[in-house]
């Protein structure tokens, strides 16, 4: 016998009669700004319908120094401990792009040495930081051994930096026309003792999620940026690559001598969450690879260029015993390097992307506008695009790939 | 470098657009242009000339007495041809200067121009959601104008409930006589910009006693 169900309630009946939905109420989420999946403060006001996000809209400025206001108050050299403070996870990465802004408006050439040093540096930088997203972004969707793992091995390059530069997070080695000190006497054995131990580790560590089916549950096919959509929001770095654009300065318009290095750019096909990562994965590989090569090849001479005797502070022996060099550093301590006018925009390959710097000079000492473009702000700028319809839990994995950082996404 | 000549961007630009004249550069070609027409040379250097992403909007602020006050410049790279080039153009009002949107060209432009909007307040015209980005909507002024001080200038909190509950107020940043070094408005006045000692309580707002 067939059984009749009734629908009690009127309400329902008669919203069925007239087949129209029942009325639901979007949500209004802020994730952030203190929210571990943002990385710092970034807030993303979200509008839900149920677990769908239907509307994203992030509010940046938490961490709004101005910088290019700084900038415009302070002599070129003055500015190169701010450039730590921009993408905080890889100073010695911004100190040498912005270094070398700077030395294209001044037309200095650094020697080869200069160069292969902002190369090594670079690259543990961009080893660093990638080790630092991967092992964040493992936390985010719940791998928390990788974290671990990433971290002691981030430890062992932090130790590095600090023999080098002083310093462990900010490092402000790089000086505008060389770096602040000469590499340390069996420093360059010790970064190589570190890439022969550190590539088992770094498969190790991949291992732990490249074929982990939880991350994978987690990352493929969510997220996905076309190759279009990345160039079209101005996407750049791991992100880009990412999406299946082949598009790295360090190849296509080398600086610092890039192009005597071998190394291969890793491109995405999908550009999924996924694809993100693999590119960081074997960005890393890829850097120890060109560290190598760099230190093998690592060239004599001086660590900071000739021609920018009226730049570069001169050393502290000199100034005492020398009247010529007192007043040469009398001047670049007071009024700073006098700079030709002219507008310069150098863009470095940065960890997160990149870093550029736009830099108008009347001359003097002090540049009459510097404006930073941070990758991480354009990376930033895609979030509403991609987390349309996506789940909640979803954003969470889509923030940790695009492994931004909002010192220089406000600046 | 695979990167096109120079001279070959700028006179196809000045090919194509008469008015264009070619802006000095310490790098990548660059040419001025008038603000009418950027809009469709930004789209046709994106679909004629391989200039298909857009790096960096801003403007410069060329000081108060300047004229014309603002210029707004846009940097395009080539992702096949691997070269940039700067395109510059005067804002027509000095006191509330505007430029076109190019965000139906990039939809990163869309940051761009609200960060150069927010921080230097030239509007881009047709923007479709031109809010501040950095500093909180409300906020009155444009920070990087020459005219606003480094120390920054009293302000309201931006929530007027917390405001009124706490009489808390944004506060210009105690400089103790600083900066200490040549500013971009000329000769730096030594005296003036000697350090102070830090226990020293006078600053600018509160002048030392006779």
């Amino acid at each position: 016998m067939a059984t009749e169900y009734t629908v009690p309630d009127t309400a329902a009946k008669t919203a069925a009669a007239a087949n129209q939905e029942f009325e639901t109420e979007k949500m209004s989420l802020a994730m952030g700004p203190s929210h571990p999946s943002t990385h710092g403060v970034l807030r993303l006001q979200l509008e839900l319908d149920g677990e769908t996000v239907t509307k994203c809209d992030p509010v940046l400025g938490y961490l709004h120094r101005g910088d290019e206001k700084i900038a415009e108050n302070m002599t070129y050299n003055q500015f190169v401990p701010y450039t730590d403070r921009l993408d905080y996870l890889a100073p010695l990465a911004n100190n040498a792009a912005y270094a070398a802004a700077v030395e294209k408006l001044a037309n200095v050439n650094v020697g080869p040495r200069v160069e292969a040093i902002r190369v090594i540096t670079s690259e543990m930088a961009r080893v660093s930081s990638h080790l630092m997203g991967l092992g964040a972004y493992g936390i985010d969707v719940g791998a928390w051994t990788v974290f671990l793992y990433c971290f002691t091995e981030r430890e062992k390059l932090y130790t590095l930096f600090e023999e080098l530069t002083g310093a462990r997070f900010t490092t402000s080695y790089s000086r505008i026309g060389g770096v602040s000190r000469d590499v340390p006497e069996g420093w360059n054995d010790k970064v190589l003792a570190f890439c022969d131990q550190f590539l088992p580790i770094l498969e190790e560590i991949l291992k732990l999620l490249t074929r982990n089916k939880i991350f994978q549950d987690r990352t493929v096919d969510v997220g996905t940026i076309s190759a279009k959509d990345a160039v079209a929001y101005g996407l750049s770095g791991p992100n880009l690559r990412g999406s299946g654009v082949k598009s790295d300065l360090r190849k296509d318009r080398p600086y610092w001598g890039y192009d005597q290095y071998e190394f291969d750019v890793p491109v995405g096909q999908k550009g999924d969450c996924y694809d993100r990562y693999l590119c960081r994965g074997e960005e890393m590989r890829q850097s120890i690879s060109i560290i190598r090569q760099a230190i093998a090849q690592f060239p004599e001479g001086s660590y900071y260029a000739e021609d920018a005797r009226k730049i570069f502070a001169p050393r502290k022996a000199k100034v005492m015993s020398s009247m010529e060099e007192l007043i040469n550093n009398f001047m670049i301590v007071t009024e700073g390097p006098q700079m030709p006018a002219g507008e310069v925009y150098f863009e470095a390959e940065n960890p997160k992307g990149t870093l550029g710097f736009f830099i108008v000079s009347k001359g003097g000492g002090v540049p009459w506008r510097m404006k930073i473009r941070g990758p991480s702000f354009c990376n930033l700028s895609i979030l509403p695009k991609v987390c349309q319809n996506e789940l909640v839990s979803d954003v969470v994995s889509i923030l940790g790939s695009l492994d931004f950082v909002m010192g220089e996404c406000d600046r | 470098m695979s990167e096109p000549a120079a001279a070959d961007v700028t006179s196809a630009i000045q090919a194509k657009f008469p008015n264009a004249t070619i802006r000095p550069s310490g790098d990548h070609p660059a040419v001025n242009l008038p603000i009418t027409e950027v809009v469709e040379a930004l789209q046709w250097l994106r679909d004629e000339q391989s200039y298909d992403f857009l790096v960096d909007v801003t403007a410069v602020d060329w000081a108060e007495e300047a004229s014309p006050r603002f210029s707004a410049v846009w940097h395009l790279y080539s992702t096949t041809q691997h070269g940039y080039v700067r395109v510059v153009a005067d804002c027509i009002d000095d006191v509330d200067p505007s430029a076109p949107t190019a965000t139906h060209l990039w939809p990163s432009a869309n940051w761009h121009e609200r960060e150069t909007w927010d921080l230097l307040g030239v509007k881009f015209e047709n923007h479709p959601d031109l809010r501040r980005i950095l500093m909180w909507e409300g906020y009155p002024y444009h920070p990087l104008r020459k005219e606003f001080p480094l120390a920054g200038i009293e302000t309201e909190l931006p929530d007027l409930e917390v405001a009124a509950e706490t009489e808390a107020k944004v506060i210009a940043a105690p400089m103790m006589g600083g900066p200490f070094v040549a500013s971009s408005r000329g000769e730096m006045n030594l005296t003036d910009a000697e350090p102070r000692a830090k226990d020293e309580s006078w600053t600018e707002k509160s002048a030392k006693p006779e």
